[in-house]
């Protein structure tokens, strides 16, 4: 599903290698998740992944189904089936959250040449959607993220991959600012979406999410690279003994 | 003597090239408007609130023509209920125009209006006068001189429909004076509705007298026709817990000044004045806006968002003036450009004169770009380079459509922005 081959990053604007040779394949129906500390590169792995301007790939190839990510806008990776969840979900005024999503969903299908949705097909599923996510009424008709505690932020970011229907979802950090019972909410709308045709890539700091989003294959991120590759017990041995112990036994 | 003087002095020059109305009632005002306009001058460069808009092409004897713009839309308030009254190119339309009666109002066109008790006697020219210091508006008082034709409009209850005055243009060289009179007595209510491009150069004057507890309501959409120039003024003078509420829409236009002045001398009343404009190419807009507070508990907004691009020039001068003994008034004033390129311009001059110790004012005037963040966070949605713009500029104008109350209107404000928008992306 996602192929990333000795992906290399640097800022555009400073003479600073962020991402130095990452390696990792996510398989369809699998879940993957990132761990790692502080400025190890999940977050800039995400952005390069879906578009994001400042940042430069020096070397290496990222592919969607065969698809070269790299060399596509970013709406065209969103069409191609890619999806990002936001750990800071923008507040966009003066648009209306239900606007936002049904502009969001036609686009893609108009760029994958499929029909678009009527605004009723769009009103019924929508609601069925929020529904699951426990998103009101009240939600789906203030401006985007408008307002929004964390929590309805992030179940807004699952509300839209549902709408959305992604071959490839990455989740930045996700759990932040969520306390457990919207952290469970959240996972739980994660859960709902997996599938066999559909990939998760999964960053987080800590291994809480991972109780509740069970990952395939854990892979642990330090200083640009991917450093130990593991089931889910190595979540667990970070959770116990941090990273340093792991870092201290690459190295 | 006057043509000699009228070879040199642009102000006689401007006088002797206009016809004298004929005399009425309003005569009087007319002669006295005549002698403010002689005292003033007409604009220069040099003068104060002059500096940012050139009025050069609104100053000189013959109207600079401005091409007819073919386009084939469905008129602004289509299909609203409406009183539609109509001019072209500056002069009324009564086969266009609806039959002017209507319960709880009284229209008549200025032109008509021959009774030597008439009403309009203590507005015609009235607030215009004193609308005319600290700053002098000589535009006006030209226009209180020369006008031949508007509407006086007395509300005396609550008209079950808006008044809709529509501007067409079939000139190229139009060069139009409207003035128009609006009374609400206490209590009344009434929606006045302004579209059209109106004239290749427009002048016009609207007087809105709101007294106690009556509610004035003004939206208005200035005509696309991109080499139209229009200058505007509305004086307003609010009675004890009334409330005046104007938004104007300006799509294209290669020269608008819009003036809008003020002044609240009832306590509790309340005034808001909002402006949407986008502009590209040699558009240039002017919103010169004076509110003077003179009385208890007041509270006045004005909201400002222009958007510009490709050397568009954005202009904002906004004042509120709060007299001594305004205590407790409530001002707020917002005025903010989003430069679609770095060849535009946004020129703003926010001023705050307060002699009053308890009371809340506050001022605010921006230029940005559009937000990197919330267009990365729209394209990886799916949302295209060129509609993620759209949404966004949409996003900022949306603050001044917000404050039109009628849900309807706002959203049709909405709809023509967006597709202006959608125009230029096509």
């Amino acid at each position: 599903m996602l192929s990333i081959k000795n992906l290399q990053v640097k800022l555009e604007d400073e003479d600073k290698q962020i991402l130095k040779g990452v390696d990792l394949e996510v398989e369809a129906g699998k879940v993957h998740a990132i761990m790692g500390p502080n400025g190890s590169g999940k977050s800039t792995l995400s952005y390069v992944l879906s578009g994001k301007d400042g940042y430069e790939v020096t070397d290496g190839s990222a592919e969607l189904e065969g698809e070269d990510l790299l060399d596509m806008e970013p709406e065209e990776r969103a069409a191609a089936g890619l999806f990002l969840a936001f750990q800071y979900p923008v507040e966009i005024p003066g648009v209306g959250n239900m606007t936002f999503l049904r502009t969001a969903v036609n686009a893609q299908r108009k760029a994958r040449g499929e029909e678009e949705m009527s605004a009723a097909e769009f009103l019924k599923v929508v609601r069925a959607r929020a529904k699951e996510l426990k998103i009101d009424a009240d939600m789906l008709k203030r401006p985007v993220n408008m307002g929004f505690s964390g929590g309805e932020k992030k179940r807004n970011e699952i509300l839209q991959m549902a709408m959305l229907e992604p071959k490839m979802c990455i989740l930045d950090e996700t759990d932040s600012g969520l306390d457990v019972d919207a952290m469970k909410l959240v996972a739980e709308g994660v859960n709902a979406l997996r599938s066999e045709g559909r990939g998760f890539l999964v960053i987080t700091h800590y291994q809480r999410l991972l109780d509740h989003i069970k990952p395939d294959v854990v892979h642990i991120m330090a200083n640009g690279r991917i450093v130990k590759t593991g089931g889910p017990e190595l979540a667990l041995e970070v959770e116990n003994n941090g990273y340093a112990d792991i870092l201290a036994e690459v190295v | 003597m006057a043509d000699a003087a009228a070879k040199t002095d642009p102000t006689e020059a401007m006088i002797a090239s206009l016809s004298k109305p004929e005399a009425t009632w309003a005569a009087p005002a007319r002669e006295d408007a005549l002698a403010r306009l002689r005292t003033m001058g007409l604009p220069q460069r040099r003068d104060e609130y002059w500096k940012y808009t050139r009025p050069d092409t609104l100053t000189q004897t013959v109207a600079p023509e401005a091409k007819l713009l073919a386009a084939e839309e469905v008129p602004m308030f289509d299909g609203a209920e409406r009183l539609q009254i109509v001019f072209v190119d500056g002069v009324y339309d009564e086969e266009a125009s609806d039959d002017l009666s209507l319960e709880g109002v009284t229209i008549e066109r200025l032109a008509a209006a021959d009774s030597d008790l008439h009403w309009a006697k203590n507005l015609y020219g009235v607030l215009e006068a004193r609308g005319q210091t600290p700053v002098a508006r000589p535009l006006a008082a030209l226009n209180t001189a020369f006008a031949t034709d508007g509407v006086l409009i007395h509300v005396t209850g609550k008209p079950s429909k808006p008044i809709n005055m529509i501007y067409h243009r079939k000139s190229e060289g139009s060069d139009a004076i409207l003035h128009h009179c609006i009374k609400l007595d206490a209590g009344a209510e009434v929606t006045v509705l302004e579209n059209g491009a109106a004239a290749a150069r427009f002048n016009k004057v609207m007087e809105v007298e709101v007294a106690d507890g009556a509610s004035f309501h003004h939206i208005r959409t200035q005509g696309r026709d991109h080499e139209r120039r229009a200058a505007t003024h509305i004086f307003a003078r609010l009675g004890t817990n009334s409330a005046f509420r104007s938004f104007t829409m300006t799509v294209n236009g290669v020269l608008t000044r819009n003036d809008c002045v003020i002044e609240l001398t009832g306590d509790d009343a309340i005034a808001n004045v909002a402006g949407a404009c986008v502009g590209d190419g040699d558009f240039h807009h002017d919103d010169t806006v004076f509110i003077t507070h003179d009385a208890v508990n007041c509270q006045s907004r004005q909201v400002f968002k222009k958007v510009l691009r490709n050397g568009a020039t954005g202009v904002f001068q906004g004042k509120i003036l709060v007299k001594e003994g305004a205590q407790k008034t409530d001002g707020y004033q917002i005025s903010q450009s989003l430069l679609l390129d770095g060849d535009s311009q946004f020129l703003a001059k926010p001023e705050l004169e307060i002699y009053a110790d308890d009371v809340a004012c506050s001022h605010g005037s921006t230029s940005g770009a559009i937000d990197e963040d919330a267009l990365f966070y729209l394209r990886s949605r799916g949302v295209p380079h060129a509609e993620a713009t759209d949404m966004l500029t949409l996003s900022f104008l949306a603050e001044a459509v917000e404050e039109i109350d009628d849900e309807g209107l706002r959203e049709e404000m909405t709809e023509r922005l967006g597709a202006w928008l959608q125009r230029r992306r096509d």
